[in-house]
């Protein structure tokens, strides 16, 4: 590979232009005879000169050293790394939705909020809920939204003692974050050995005070809970709502849905489960839906139809408010609604149940050379807990870091927190047989080097630009920007 | 088959084999019967490329796009010109299709477009740190009075309502959520009221956020404002920003401001009908630690070489889950990228014309439309690149007329300020010619 190594400030010499306006066909007036002189700047912009080539050949370079589903292998648990569709993508760029201001009159977006409801009407079938809001930006934004939601249930019932929402100790971070976000104390709730949640535990922390439960299901260690109606019922004679983080809606599409397992509130990662690209962090979309009792407090604006016409409902009357400006990530329902159309119905039945081979086929064969902590039927991904041999000074992070000699993006490590040196590995449907079997030998081959030579994982990575960045410095003298 | 499930029967019945089942409902055995979906999902069945492109683009039809239009409508999203290289870059795969940045040594192009936003933001904006960015405008301010509220241990945030009201009722559903209090401070004559302010201002004020150029496009005082905010006790000051007209106006930084937020949708994203776009936030240096969202930082690796990563972490929901500084999980990601090369396309020079042809644009638009006396100015204070005109025609009418001549009319300031009824806020930016300001002005003349 091409070595580069430039900022883009260290490309920028004076006079270079990068762009072309059109000549000022208006009265060219002075700037100063209509805004005052203390609110104009007198300093010149400090950003660089560049022209069309420099940007290009800077961000073309810069691409080449990142690696993308399209590159190659991405099994990162709880990501669900599946193929992003390229009809997808020419689908958010057609005019006629790229280039839609929101404020346009209904009369002028009924396409747009078509596809909206549409969208509403096809998550929600999934999802077994009764409606949707499109509005969350992404899988934590969606998680506050729901809380929020749920939160304002309670008040309007004068339930203003329920200030606790119960999390298991196997949770994704955001899970806490948000309801502490929305106001509310964390309680967690233990697993059992097998994973799942420890129903004696369970029972004996909800109360009146308990406000709701976030569970995820399958869980994050890929495990289907089958208790799940009877957590259900502990939750709800409680008197608290449940919460469905769908960050693992791919082990079960079309095979089981999170309303009919009792849940209140969904959410749904677009860019997970749904296919819309992770685009190197974001943007994303979290929407989420509601049983009908919790309709009423759903934000602003909601997508309704009458008759022919579509439009955006304020009158909601309850409702938490606004959680984002506008009503959504519009280019990314695009994308997820293109993805419906295409997969449909079979396509996405299907979808699960390759996505459970996959992770079944695979956690079968690494558990003869890895430590697999439990070992039972998997949803869409499994966790192992390191080498099998315990005693050895190579770690997760070893692993992981020679894995990206071996040209693959490791997998999920060190979560979920309950399992120590923990590997999480969700393959997802799109990938093929012949994909998995060549990372399975990468992974056996990475553990006899463990034991036959580990300074070489100890000293992983050695193929690519930069090898283990010193992550401590970086925080200890953060240095944020570029100082010249 | 599907073309996006390379597995072929065949490898189905390999792979089962291995794992010693028989079909693939027997990978479902986990599931209790009763909560078994009995049925196919109520869903159409799979199609064809040519079929859903043919759908999808019945559903467009039923749109107006700008591009057949003239758009004077901004209000928080506006139709800035942008260049073609964007939409090339941030179509290479290796971009759009890659996660966030958790595996440094793959992912040094991701970080490093990261670090030089955040570096052209701080140079915009004249502050310290920035982070990845934020979902989007309103979301940031909220995020910043959070972290305001949380530093200095009060709960009561004022906020102008010159400030978008979208992004003020998005305060108050967070706010009422921590028990937090959210006071507005009055208007007069279409900016902050620094009388109103000062009288509210008091040591419980955990932050005072106004909005430059404000919602009616007006430039306010930031200075004065700071000033007071200031006289509380720990009081945050924070002023949400069009990262465009700092090109030409002076930077907050220089004029008191504690921490900058804003959108910078206008910044080479598409309006795309309101979503996904780009919040951002920079403070001054003591706030690096409690910033929410994704840093990067740089660093050395264990060769010396210079390398990107994630930092400060200790922030965030993964390492430190219900004590994070915020629940964000992510940033705008490809959405960074585009205004990164949007703003170094534009450069020094390009951003600087964009702004002073907005305003200029604006200004003629202005004296066009305000000429015969027929409408009249809603405000006498200078704008940037938005103003309120006003007069006793409803405007619903106003832009029904506009919408047969193909121009897509202002914002109604009567649904949010019951005081400016039938006042219309028109936005002109870089892209609209003299014909169309002009083609405006006659249409509007001749409305009765």
């Amino acid at each position: 590979m091409r070595k580069y190594e430039k900022l883009i400030f260290e490309l920028s010499k004076p006079g270079r232009k990068a762009y072309n306006l059109p000549a000022l066909d208006v009265e060219d007036n002075d700037i100063k005879n209509f805004i005052p002189e203390e609110f104009l700047s007198d300093s010149e912009l400090n950003f660089p000169e560049l022209s069309e080539v420099d940007v290009i050949r800077h961000y073309t370079n810069l691409s080449n050293k990142n690696y993308g589903v399209d590159t190659g292998f991405y099994p990162l648990g709880s990501c669900t790394m599946k193929y992003n569709p390229k009809i997808n993508e020419d689908a958010a760029r057609y005019d006629g939705f790229s280039n839609l201001h929101p404020y346009q009159s209904e009369c002028c977006t009924q396409g747009a909020l078509q596809l909206m409801y549409e969208l509403d009407k096809s998550l929600a079938e999934i999802a077994g809920m009764d409606k949707m809001s499109l509005q969350p930006a992404a899988g934590a934004h969606g998680e506050l939204t729901g809380i929020m939601v749920i939160k304002a249930y309670h008040e309007k019932n004068g339930d203003t003692k329920r200030d606790k929402i119960i999390v298991p100790d196997s949770a994704h971070g955001t899970n806490p974050a948000t309801a502490a976000m929305a106001g509310y104390k964390i309680v967690e709730v233990k697993s059992t050995k097998d994973g799942l949640v420890d129903l004696e535990a369970l029972k004996a922390v909800v109360g009146d005070d308990t406000a709701g439960l976030m569970l995820t299901n399958p869980n994050t260690l890929g495990l289907f809970d089958k208790h799940i109606k009877e957590i259900a019922k502990i939750v709800h004679d409680a008197g608290g709502q449940l919460y469905y983080d769908g960050a693992n809606a791919n082990a079960i599409l079309g095979h089981a849905r999170p309303g009919d397992m009792g849940f209140d509130v969904v959410h749904f990662n677009l860019h997970k489960t749904f296919s819309t690209p992770h685009g190197g962090g974001g943007p994303g979309s979290g929407p989420i839906g509601v049983k009908k009792h919790l309709e009423e407090f759903l934000p602003v604006p909601v997508v309704q139809k009458d008759g022919d016409r579509y439009y955006l409902d304020y009158n909601v009357p309850y409702t938490i408010g606004k959680v984002k400006d506008f009503f959504g990530h519009f280019g990314i329902l695009v994308r997820a609604y293109t993805y419906i159309l295409t997969m449909g119905s079979d396509g996405l039945k299907k979808a699960s149940e390759i996505a459970v081979l996959n992770a079944n086929y695979m956690a079968n064969k690494l558990k003869e050379h890895y430590y697999l902590p439990i070992d039972t039927l998997f949803k869409h991904e499994f966790v192992l807990g390191g080498l099998k041999d315990t005693l050895s000074e190579v770690t997760t992070l070893d692993i992981a870091k020679r894995l990206l000699d071996k040209g693959y993006h490791p997998p999920t490590v060190y979560f979920p927190l309950i399992i120590n040196q923990a590997i999480m590995i969700e393959p997802t449907e799109t990938e093929s047989k012949e994909t998995l079997d060549e990372f399975i030998d990468a992974m056996i081959e990475i553990s006899k080097e463990a034991s036959e030579n580990p300074q070489m994982l100890k000293d992983a990575p050695l193929s690519t630009v930069v090898s283990r960045p010193d992550e401590t410095k970086a925080a200890r003298n953060p240095v944020l920007k570029y100082e010249g | 088959m599907f073309p996006y499930i390379p597995t072929t029967h065949e490898d189905e019945q390999e792979m089962l084999k291995s794992i010693g089942l028989n079909s693939l409902d027997d990978l479902f055995s986990d599931i209790p019967e009763d909560m078994r979906l009995n049925r196919e999902l109520d869903l159409p069945k799979a199609k064809s490329e040519l079929e859903v492109s043919s759908y999808l683009k019945e559903l467009e039809k039923k749109n107006c796009s700008l591009s057949e239009m003239s758009c004077f409508l901004g209000a928080g999203a506006y139709d800035h010109y942008i260049p073609s290289i964007i939409n090339h870059i941030i179509s290479r795969s290796e971009f759009y299709t890659s996660y966030t940045p958790y595996q440094p040594e793959i992912s040094q192009g991701t970080l490093q477009y990261i670090f030089e936003f955040q570096t052209l933001i701080c140079n915009l904006t004249g502050m310290d740190v920035a982070n990845a960015s934020l979902y989007d405008g309103g979301t940031a301010i909220t995020e910043a009075a959070l972290m305001a509220a949380a530093s200095s241990k009060k709960d009561e945030i004022l906020i102008s309502k010159t400030v978008r009201p979208e992004s003020i009722q998005i305060l108050k559903t967070y706010a009422h959520m921590q028990g937090l209090k959210v006071v507005e401070v009055e208007m007069k004559d279409g900016v902050t009221d620094l009388e109103d302010l000062e009288n509210k201002v008091s040591d419980n004020t955990g932050a005072v956020i106004v909005q430059s150029p404000n919602f009616f496009g007006i430039i306010e005082d930031l200075k004065a404002t700071g000033e007071i905010a200031h006289k509380g006790k720990k009081t945050s000051f924070i002023a949400s920003v069009d990262p465009i007209s700092l090109a030409v106006l002076k930077k907050p930084g220089e004029l008191g401001v504690d921490v900058v937020v804003g959108e910078a949708q206008g910044m080479g994203i598409p309006v795309s009908f309101g979503g996904p776009y780009l919040g951002f936030i920079a403070a001054k240096s003591e706030y690096m630690r409690k910033l929410p969202g994704r840093i990067v930082g740089q660093t050395e690796d264990k060769n010396g070489k210079r390398s990107f990563v994630l930092t400060l972490t200790a922030r965030e929901q993964h390492i430190r889950r219900e004590k994070a500084t915020s629940n964000i999980c992510s940033n705008q990601g490809l959405n960074v990228l585009a205004a990164t090369i949007y703003m170094v396309t534009l450069g020094k020079e390009g951003l600087k014309e964009v702004a002073l042809q907005s305003t200029k644009k604006a200004h003629y638009a202005f004296e066009q439309l305000t000429k015969s006396g027929k409408y009249k100015p809603a405000f006498d204070k200078p704008f940037f690149k938005e103003f309120a005109i006003i007069s006793d025609i409803d405007a619903d009418k106003i832009n029904e007329e506009l919408l047969k001549e193909k121009i897509v009319g202002g914002y109604h300031l009567g649904k949010d300020y019951p005081q400016l009824k039938n006042a219309v806020l028109y936005a002109v930016t870089e892209k609209r010619t003299k014909e169309e300001i002009d083609k405006l002005g006659s249409v509007l003349e001749g409305i009765k």
